[in-house]
């Protein structure tokens, strides 16, 4: 039987949807091993993000709001994690983000709990959680168990699929905030600068269209009616992120994001691993690119050897033609 | 400055697809695949090199890069290779991969960081065999330091580091009095990612890791190594995680190349059904 806390995210009291992902995972092991699970808010605007999450048969949603939490700073959020933890949970599950990344293993050596990130399933076997995942750039996946009492996990949200409402109502309860932990008195927020976007969340758009370095200073210019005319979100590589031709926060792959979308346009990606390690769980995969043994052809389900600087025009305006025939 | 550096040796990252998995799933099989520094922790030298000095006198240093490898004797290839790009000095922690997770890698490290006392931890976000992004924030958590993660930039004050950490969405941007642990992303390389207080802000570095010159190579093997064993940094040994197997990831059909963008569209509609 295992207790499953789970570490929401949100921003400006409103949830992130891969908050959604870390329940799945929750649900499922509540059921696998005949536990149950709850799920804890952390910072200012906490009480306003939790009103949406009683309705997914949690056993409680445990709310630590405090105006002094704005921003989020991981030496001030673990502890509030851990005590709640050491209240009688055995599994503490956030999604892979950089929220989950950044905060969950400083927790878990905080419980002295062992640590798997970035898991892609769980399996209950005979009372063990055996977890799936990724390594070496997604070219090998590993089965393990973690062998401490308490066990800290992050979740790979193209892999869990987002809760849906279970209907019921869990009592939400106030919890207190714990004092900060060693070194939060040493470290500041300073700013966050956010880059606006009207586009679908990278990682969570079922189009997503992706550039890179061949499309040089005209990557927006090319791409944008693109990812316009399917309302997809716009990726790049990192070799065209490096080079300054896209945002670093676009960057798919093994260091940057993880997508799986139903459909993934590559257009002038070579296909290095690092790359396909973020979109090789895609449903579709369209590849463009003027080198025909690029090694994107290998993974793809459709190549067109083109010019993309003519081909991607020219794909924009036959989508247009059938959408409106 | 002086900062402690831990690098990992890694199997060649580029060529990570020709990794096998024996019938049976028992082992990950890497027999072919050159060593290399693990990138993430190339970068973490690089940045320490430019915190501990002037970046127009780079020959001149300006504080101490320390470089620690948990690692068999042959690790040592790694920690000459980071003497010679600049590194002071170096230690092995004798030990294999089999006997290691993060959390006994993060409280080794303690017990080394408790020894040196250094002012700052710089390292890689994470290593890229096993993906996991956790030694950094772990040993921050057991020494009671404050960290950034992630980290595009980083610009040194009077006793402080400004850092710009690479997030959902944006930049968040964080001071860390010292000591502390700061991991490194890919754009800390970058020509304007590292100031340290020596170098003037209107210096630009060259993109990349510098390479070492073929005297610096000849000098780095009289530079002190040291080695310690692992017990002697943690005496319980025991490990939080274990691996029970291992699969090959699925294996994606192959596809077909299209002739045109009409065809392309066709299958896309009619075959794929996506659009």
């Amino acid at each position: 039987m295992a207790n499953v806390l789970v570490v929401a995210e949100f921003s400006e009291g409103k949830l992130k949807k891969t908050t959604h992902s870390a329940i799945t995972f929750a649900q499922t092991v509540a059921k696998g091993t005949s536990g149950s699970f709850s799920i804890l808010l952390i910072g200012g605007g906490a009480k306003a993000a939790s009103g949406e999450l009683a309705g997914f048969g949690a056993a409680k949603v445990l709310v630590a709001d405090d105006a002094n939490l704005a921003n989020y700073v991981a030496e001030r959020y673990a502890p509030t994690v851990v005590a709640t933890a050491k209240g009688g949970f055995d599994v503490v599950v956030t999604a892979a983000g950089a929220y989950g990344k950044d905060l969950m293993p400083r927790v878990a050596a905080a419980l002295g709990a062992g640590y798997a990130t970035d898991i892609s399933s769980v399996k209950a076997d005979g009372g063990k959680l055996v977890y799936k995942r990724p390594m070496f750039a997604g070219n090998a996946y590993g089965y393990c168990e973690i062998t401490t009492p308490v066990q800290v996990v992050t979740v790979r949200q193209s892999e869990f699929a987002p809760a849906q409402p279970t209907g019921g109502n869990s009592p939400v309860e106030a919890v207190a905030v714990a004092p900060a932990g060693a070194g939060a008195d040493r470290v500041t927020f300073v700013s966050l600068d956010q880059v606006k976007n009207e586009r679908p969340e990278l990682t969570e758009a079922s189009v997503v269209v992706s550039g890179g370095r061949a499309l040089k200073e005209r990557f927006k210019e090319v791409l944008d009616p693109l990812a316009d005319v399917l309302s997809a979100a716009v990726g790049a590589s990192r070799a065209a992120c490096d080079a300054g031709y896209a945002p670093s926060d676009l960057q798919v792959g093994q260091t940057g994001k993880v997508v799986a979308p139903k459909l993934y346009f590559a257009i002038g990606i070579s296909g290095a691993i690092q790359h396909l390690a973020g979109m090789k769980g895609s449903k579709v995969i369209v590849a463009i690119n003027k080198d025909g043994e690029a090694p994107i052809f290998q993974v793809a389900d459709y190549g067109l050897v083109a010019d993309l600087f003519q081909a991607v025009p020219e794909l924009v305006s036959e989508i247009k033609k059938r959408k409106s025939a | 400055m002086k900062i402690l550096v831990p690098v990992k040796r890694v199997s060649d990252p580029d060529n990570a697809n020709k990794i096998k998995i024996p019938a049976g799933g028992a082992k990950i099989d890497t027999t072919g695949l050159e060593w290399k520094p693990n990138p993430f922790d190339e970068y973490a030298v690089e940045a320490a090199l430019r915190l501990t000095e002037n970046g127009a006198t780079p020959k001149q240093r300006g504080g101490e890069a320390i470089v620690v490898t948990f690692g068999p004797p042959e690790t040592v290839t790694t920690l000459r290779s980071a003497l010679a790009t600049g590194a002071d000095r170096a230690i092995r922690v004798d030990s294999t991969d089999e006997i290691l997770d993060g959390s006994l890698v993060a409280k080794s490290l303690r017990a080394l960081v408790e020894k040196e006392k250094p002012d700052l931890v710089l390292m890689g976000k994470q290593a890229v065999d096993g993906d996991s992004n956790q030694v950094g924030q772990m040993l921050a958590e057991l020494l009671g330091w404050p960290m950034a993660t992630f980290a595009a930039t980083i610009k040194e004050e009077e006793g402080s580091l400004l850092v710009g950490r690479e997030v959902d969405g944006g930049v968040l941007t964080l001071r860390v009095k010292l000591p502390a642990v700061v991991t490194v992303d890919l754009r800390i390389v970058a020509p304007t990612s590292v100031y340290s207080k020596q170098t003037a802000p209107t210096f630009k570095y060259n993109d990349g890791v510098r390479f070492a010159a073929l005297p610096a190579i000849m000098s780095a093997k009289k530079k002190p190594l040291a080695e310690v064993k692992l017990t002697d940094l943690a005496p319980d040994a025991s490990l939080s995680i274990k691996y029970v197997s291992y699969e090959p990831p699925p294996a994606r059909k192959a596809g077909v190349k299209v002739k045109s963008v009409t065809e392309l569209v066709d299958k896309l509609v009619n075959e794929a059904k996506v659009l």
